[in-house]
């Protein structure tokens, strides 16, 4: 296969460049959650969580590189033994992983653990690519459908046994990919509705909503009796709604644990303890409320340097932001999100395979997932789900994923003309 | 390349995510621009203020003593949000002696106050026992040491004028915003009176803790903390030698005694017997010696009888009818009015003496009948009795009879002069006159007085017709300023001064020759004074108000000894071992001493 220009020059700058300034800016930050007030001496080493951060970053430099020098066509070659790889360790970490906080989720590795979950989600979006690339919507049959699903549900099914439903939550970005590909958007309207009536079902009596349900159904029926099929259509949207919200019923019941129950219901504005459960998302939103317009300035945050914000390095890292940058902080990071996003989506439908293109697009969703749902339940949008802010949090495993993710796509992009003077 | 078909969904796709990212972008505005109170709870979270209590005022009297001062004592306090499951409950107890159904007592209270912010858990523990407590606190996270100060009164003596000092009650934060939970306030006498100087002003040290409560530095370079500014000092008229030795002497009697500076207003002594050791309400004992004081029906040492005491003056009210009968002219000082004795009727004499008699010899002899007759002659010479009396009203409150002095004087009663109106309500369509009420002529019947009015009554007496108000504190001692707060106070009694110079003949004859004369003497000092033997339903009261040396009066003084019988057993002696101590610092007249000392009229 011929190439046309160097790797360095095809490369996307403005993708790159957003990295290293969020990446930086990450370990500024993490640095300022440093409980001392005073520093007298930095400290680039293991010793402190920045200096783990520094090395953590040094590393995925490194592998960026090596994915920026390796061949693409590895990539897109090697997607199913990788993807079948990371299945493997998500049913090892099952059995040899360590328990923190009660989840059996990271393998330990000398001093280090590694979190296999993050590790699936660019492993299953090669899958996702080479299948869908292989198999593309309009001439897919039932089975090509269920294999598709089966790759997104199998790892999610996995990270859910460790329990971490944070990570399972992200595999549904792939959906964004899926519909760009062509799945109907009668499905994803209908996916939203499921959503919607999810969420009624904990707030009001799940037979009222029935009876709403119902009634509804009955009106359509008469405006739209015309149309073909429209009873099993319609009977079919009853009976799913009717099975979502008994199971919505039965998962919060008796699957879910008191803490994450608790969560729900304080978004929810069912329950307002602010010194229990709502402790968290009330000290966050403290520390980046009291930030204001610009700030309290660097190092002077004093909410999230004083241990208020729990999780503070990790998945609360958006908090320094809020209160030591202010409005103005917070505008840089979600706007720097917003513009990596959208260039993903430009340099996806740039590619001439329909491979990259996919994997463009399962990057851009994992990311905005991630970032959404991340900042959200910092500022009470949505119930606490811990996961970590991409290139920001305080953690290796995270960090180094995020990168590989990300640098696959860049490799991949900076083939674009390879391929089109090929097809 | 085939034509993708769905091309076009990346512009749904990017207008989703633009609009999710926006969404969170309107949320941030709201909570970090519009919505201000994140800003405070945050400085609620990580500013601690820590209260530094100044000490009180001092106090001291007219000679220099410290008679009032403070002392450190240390509370604990605790936060119960900081005391977690590995909390030692059974150590902590034993370390501040206290017992666990206690403990669980005081966390419950403490908790009902604040989860987050410390309250006094156990307080005014002394010096001696914090040391120990503070060296084994690293174990007990949660309890933190308070430095506060206890009043001390190095003389134990005074009680009733200084009042005392105790925590702040529900209903006075509410009306006095600017005082917190657990702070002290003046409850009583001066120190209710002078709170607002001697309260100081509170230090706030603004300190930055992190959520664990641990102090990380001061917060803006401690730019905004006020330094604690200690209060204003007191200096007393009090002499406080004096007042011990008034306190000594009223030992197992009920009554009081009130000293005063003739010269100034200024009060030397106060006493209200039976009373109490002021160190008895400091402390951890406070509260149960406060309960056993205020339970003490019988002899209610709480009562400030020189205040509050109403008593008829009885015969030491003669002089007052004499000076104004001499005013009005309806005597002279060679008036004589003829006295039957113990058969003279309405009123009978007590004594037999000479007939017919003059003023001086009438104030010596305390003779009934010659009072009687000036007075009715007196209330005669008006138009109707009405006017006669209610001149006589006046005049009495020219004295300060009836009146409250608007001092530094706690909490006082009025006494009661009667005018015309009262006596129109007892006797409708004004069927009184004159005789109707001569009862009035020997300071009996319906006036009534308090030992503080009777001491200045003879105030007045001794400085020929004028009195400052009666008050205990002569100067305020800012770091500014020394404020003199009374001087001015000067009242004119509506008596020439000319007409006392008799009165004082014949208060000095009193105790020359005439019914203080076997106690109330002292070997060279002129002593001016009168007896009053007041009935009573029990016991008679014993009075005597009297002043000295006669030419100069350096002192003024009122007794009251209830319940014992003639004004010359106890009040006299009482009074004329004050006079010579006062005067001459030291007591010659052992065996007038130990008479009084000896004497037990109560079991207290």
């Amino acid at each position: 296969m011929a190439r046309r220009g160097s790797t360095i020059k095809n490369m996307d700058f403005v993708v790159v460049i957003i990295y290293v300034v969020l990446v930086a800016f990450g370990l500024f930050n993490i640095f300022s959650t440093t409980s001392e007030p005073f520093i007298k001496n930095i400290d680039f080493s293991f010793a402190t969580n920045y200096g783990r951060q520094a090395i953590f970053i040094g590393v995925s430099f490194v592998v960026a590189a090596i994915i920026l020098i390796m061949d693409a066509e590895f990539f897109s070659r090697l997607s199913y033994i990788i993807y079948a790889l990371i299945i493997l360790l998500l049913i090892l970490v099952l059995i040899i992983g360590s328990e923190i906080s009660g989840a059996k989720a990271w393998i330990q590795i000398g001093s280090f653990s590694l979190q296999p979950a993050e590790f699936a989600k660019f492993a299953t979006a090669l899958a996702l690519s080479k299948y869908l690339s292989a198999n593309p919507f309009p001439k897919m049959n039932y089975k090509n459908r269920i294999i598709t699903l089966a790759i997104i549900f199998l790892p999610v099914a996995l990270i859910m046994l460790q329990p971490d439903a944070g990570s399972a939550l992200v595999f549904l970005s792939f959906f964004i990919a899926l519909f760009r590909e062509g799945l109907s958007i009668k499905f994803v309207l209908f996916v939203f509705y499921l959503i919607a009536i999810t969420i009624l079902s904990l707030l009001i009596d799940k037979f009222i909503l029935i009876g709403v349900i119902v009634g509804a159904i009955v009106l359509l029926y008469f405006f739209l009796r015309k149309q073909r099929n429209i009873i099993a259509y319609l009977s079919m949207v009853l009976v799913v709604s009717a099975i979502c919200i008994f199971s919505v019923d039965f998962v919060y019941d008796r699957l879910l644990q008191s803490h994450q129950k608790d969560r729900i219901e304080v978004l929810l504005g069912k329950k307002t303890d602010i010194q229990g459960i709502g402790y968290n998302v009330h000290q966050s939103k403290i520390a980046i409320g009291s930030g204001g317009f610009s700030g309290k300035g660097y190092l002077n945050g004093t909410q999230t340097k004083f241990n208020f914000v729990p999780e503070q390095q990790t998945d609360f890292i958006f908090c320094t932001v809020g209160e030591e940058f202010g409005f103005i902080g917070s505008l840089f990071v979600l706007g720097l999100f917003l513009t990596l996003i959208i260039r993903i989506i430009i340099l996806a439908e740039r590619q001439r395979t329909a491979f990259s293109r996919i994997y463009g697009y399962c990057v851009a969703g994992i990311l905005f997932l991630h970032v959404t749902i991340n900042i959200s339940m910092t500022i009470g949008l949505l119930p606490v789900i811990g996961i970590p802010l991409p290139f920001f949090s305080y953690g290796g495993s995270s960090l180094i994923a995020f990168t590989i993710l990300l640098f696959i796509f860049v490799k991949l992009d900076t083939y674009r003309f390879d391929l089109l003077n090929n097809g | 390349m085939r034509a993708d078909l769905f091309e076009k969904r990346k512009y749904l796709i990017i207008g989703f995510i633009s609009i999710i990212f926006l969404i969170m972008l309107v949320k941030l505005f709201f909570i970090q621009i519009v919505n201000k109170s994140y800003k405070v709870y945050a400085d609620n979270n990580s500013i601690k203020e820590k209260i530094i209590y100044p000490g009180r005022g001092l106090i001291y009297d007219r000679n220099g003593n410290l008679i009032v001062c403070n002392e450190a004592v240390y509370d604990l306090l605790i936060t119960p949000n900081l005391v977690k499951k590995n909390f030692d409950t059974t150590t902590f107890c034993k370390l501040v002696n206290i017992d666990l159904s206690t403990f669980e007592e005081l966390l419950s209270k403490s908790k009902k106050y604040s989860r987050y912010k410390p309250s006094v858990f156990i307080s005014q523990i002394p010096k001696e026992e914090i040391a120990s407590i503070e060296e084994s606190l690293y174990m007990f996270d949660g309890i933190e040491i308070q430095a506060r100060t206890v009043r001390k009164y190095p003389f134990p003596v005074g009680a009733h004028v200084f009042g005392d000092v105790g925590e702040v009650s529900e209903s006075f934060l509410k009306n006095n915003p600017e005082y917190r939970l657990g702070d002290y306030t003046g409850l009583n006498g001066l120190e209710k009176k002078y709170e607002n100087e001697l309260k100081g002003v509170k230090g706030v040290k603004q300190i930055l803790v992190n959520v664990h409560n641990v102090e990380m530095g001061s917060y803006n370079n401690g730019e905004n903390d006020i330094s604690a500014l200690q209060g204003n000092n007191l200096i007393l008229e009090l002499d406080i030698e004096l007042q011990a030795y008034a306190e000594k002497l009223m030992k197992h009697k009920k009554g009081s005694i009130v000293v005063i500076d003739p010269k100034t207003g200024g009060i030397l002594t106060l006493v209200s017997a039976p009373t109490y050791n002021p160190n008895l309400l400091v402390g951890r004992e406070r509260s149960k010696n406060y309960s056993m004081l205020v339970n003490d029906t019988v002899y209610t040492p709480l009562l400030n009888r020189a205040l509050l005491g109403e008593y008829p003056p009885g015969s030491t009210f003669k002089m007052f009818n004499g000076l104004i009968a001499l005013q009005n002219g309806t005597i002279s000082q060679n008036t004589k009015f003829s006295c039957a004795g113990p058969n003279a009727t309405p009123i009978k004499c007590t004594h037999n003496h000479e007939s017919p008699l003059s003023i001086v010899a009438a104030l010596r002899e305390s003779c009934n009948p010659y009072f009687r007759l000036a007075f009715e002659n007196y209330i005669n010479s008006f138009a109707s009795p009405a006017d006669g009396l209610n001149s006589w009203a006046k005049t009495a409150h020219s004295f300060g009879l009836g009146e409250i002095y608007n001092t530094d004087l706690a909490f006082s009663r009025k006494g009661n002069i009667p005018d015309a109106n009262f006596y129109n309500r007892i006797y409708p369509n004004q069927k009184w006159k004159s005789s109707t009420i001569r009862s009035l002529s020997i300071g009996q019947g319906e006036i009534l007085v308090t030992p503080i009015q009777l001491a200045n009554y003879v105030t007045v007496i001794a400085n020929n017709g004028q009195y400052t108000d009666p008050h205990f504190v002569r100067a305020i001692i800012s770091p500014e300023d020394t404020i003199h707060p009374f001087e001015k106070n000067v009242h004119k009694a509506l008596v020439d001064e000319k007409h006392f110079k008799v009165i004082k003949d014949g208060m000095h004859e009193v105790v020359k020759s005439g019914t203080a004369r076997w106690y109330g003497q002292v070997e060279g000092i002129d002593i001016c004074g009168k007896t009053g033997t007041v009935q009573n339903a029990g016991e008679n009261h014993a009075l005597f108000v009297g002043f000295a040396p006669k030419d100069n009066p350096q002192i003024a003084i009122a007794v009251v000894v209830e319940n014992s019988g003639y004004g010359s057993t106890f009040a006299v002696p009482i009074a004329s071992l004050l006079i010579e101590y006062y005067l001459n610092r030291e007591i010659k007249r052992h065996h007038i001493e130990e008479h009084v000392l000896n004497t037990k009229l109560i079991e207290y």
